[in-house]
């Protein structure tokens, strides 16, 4: 299907202080497709998914997702495609209780009150999290949030998910149930992380930003296994690979 | 006061609110109401009224009850604001010095009299306040303040007061403790780093304001926030409410603490 294909051209961005955070990116990624973006700190990753998922619109160039091209007028549509899983679980649930944060992206859309009801409970479903449908966010633990995140981008029924750090504070077990989680979507993914594990497992094609532009781009297996390519942008080998190596 | 200590311990009184008691269970906007009203019948008493007040305990004491709160919870956040009460009431006794009583041939000038009952009337009012917090979830609170038609933009307010407030407390002891950390006897915990620690909440507030506010975006956020209606009123519920107000009523006009009195004093002799 065509209108999953994401496609970014020379995409530049500059912040209103004059840093300029990408410098010419261009990206092709195709419908079901797991591309993890990995690269040193402040290099742009997190800008580019806040391009991506269109709050920040590119100074120059172009994203086109599906046949909608991202700009001030067609962020609406575009949000309605992209889902975004924040690096930080506070900041994205924001709503009382977690039903109603569930609930929020879906009633935004305009379903009535019977769907949106079956979509929160789709979603919770996926992520194992029904039974803590009427706690508070605060009372959660840090893994629990990081699902119920999950859970309010996927009753939104996106075609794109990003994410952003998406198994920082996560312990052991919290993190290889996410992997196992998102291995079993079926969605086009987007994974910024410096857990290049978590991307060897999860996403095929891995990405590395250097500055602002594509340092690297290809299969993961492959990338991440490239030792000099990696030091050279503040990584390491994933550490299953350094423990085969010894 | 040390911020660690918790003195003001906001976050157990939100604990107990997540009970399943009856009480719990009642419509958000019977509790308040009925609570209302019974604020209304405490403060209508006269400055000099003790005796009549005593049987309004019987409210607070039924919540408590039927709540499953305990005692000690609500007991030391009443203390913890009665110093508001105590100095509204404390010259009392010095500017009216006329003998109002005198039980067992002690004088007791108008003063005191007056002061004690600001007193009662504080605890009955503040402990009823108190406890409708901990039988109610607060968004089961800003769910009935929505409902009695009060303003949206209050009630949003209050819900991300509610969702922030703990985060906010967290981010704030955690700078306190790394503070704490780096510094000793009293060096680097005067006044002018404390400033500056709380400019820096402040901007840390406003970005973390930033991205919330980008997470409702990319959910579809167009300026309207639905508040999920969980109760609906039923049968028990304006029961509830009838028997309490027709009690409270009852105890206004009947001096009962006078008629018990009376009565037993009838039987004694």
């Amino acid at each position: 299907m065509s209108h999953h294909i994401v496609d970014l051209h020379d995409v530049h961005f500059r912040y209103p202080d004059g840093t300029e955070a990408l410098k010419g990116i261009s990206l092709r990624i195709v419908h079901g497709e797991s591309v993890g973006i990995a690269g040193a700190n402040g290099m742009g990753k997190t800008t580019l998914l806040m391009n991506l998922s269109g709050q920040l619109i590119p100074t120059k160039g172009e994203i086109t997702i599906g046949e909608v091209t991202l700009s001030k007028k067609s962020k609406q549509e575009i949000r309605k495609k992209v889902g975004v899983v924040f690096q930080r679980t506070d900041d994205q649930l924001f709503m009382p209780t977690v039903y109603e944060d569930v609930a929020f992206g879906p009633v935004n859309l305009g379903l009535s009150e019977e769907k949106v009801r079956e979509r929160v409970n789709a979603a919770l479903a996926m992520v194992n999290c029904l039974h803590l449908i009427n706690r508070p966010p605060h009372r959660l633990s840090e893994g629990q949030k990081r699902s119920v995140a999950i859970a309010t981008v996927m009753a939104m029924d996106p075609d794109i998910l990003i994410m952003d750090e998406p198994a920082s504070n996560l312990d052991p077990k919290s993190r290889r149930q996410l992997i196992n989680l998102l291995r079993g979507f079926k969605h086009t993914k987007i994974i910024a992380s410096h857990d290049l594990d978590l991307i060897q497992d999860v996403c095929g094609r891995c990405v590395i930003i250097q500055d602002g532009q594509i340092a690297a781009d290809g299969p993961s297996e492959e990338i991440l296994s490239n030792e000099i390519l990696l030091k050279d942008n503040s990584l390491e080998l994933p550490l299953s690979r350094q423990y085969l190596r010894t | 006061m040390k911020f660690e200590t918790e003195f003001f311990n906001i976050g157990y009184l939100d604990t107990l609110s997540y009970k399943d008691t009856f009480v719990h269970r009642l419509d958000p906007r019977i509790k308040i109401t009925v609570s209302f009203i019974f604020i209304l019948f405490v403060v209508s008493f006269p400055k000099y009224e003790l005796s009549a007040l005593i049987p309004f305990f019987l409210y607070p004491v039924f919540l408590l009850a039927a709540g499953n709160i305990p005692f000690r919870a609500i007991f030391k956040k009443v203390l913890f604001v009665s110093p508001f009460a105590v100095f509204i009431g404390i010259f009392n006794p010095l500017l009216d010095t006329r003998v109002l009583l005198t039980p067992f041939g002690i004088p007791v000038s108008g003063g005191w009299v007056s002061f004690l009952s600001i007193l009662v009337k504080f605890v009955l009012t503040v402990s009823t306040a108190l406890l409708l917090i901990a039988v109610t979830s607060f968004p089961g609170i800003c769910e009935a303040l929505e409902r009695m038609k009060l303003p949206k933009v209050f009630v949003l307010q209050l819900l991300f007061l509610y969702r922030y407030l703990f985060v906010l407390l967290d981010v704030g002891l955690r700078m306190s403790r790394a503070r704490d950390a780096r510094s000793f006897g009293k060096k680097g915990k005067e006044i002018k780093t404390f400033i500056k620690l709380i400019s820096v909440l402040l901007v840390r507030s406003v970005e973390r304001a930033e991205r919330i506010y980008q997470a409702m975006l990319s959910r579809g956020f167009r300026g309207e926030i639905r508040v999920l209606k969980h109760h609906t009123l039923g049968l028990f519920d304006i029961l509830f409410a009838v028997t309490a107000v027709a009690f409270f009523f009852l105890i206004k006009k009947v001096h009962i603490v006078n008629f018990v009195g009376e009565t037993v004093s009838r039987y004694i002799r």
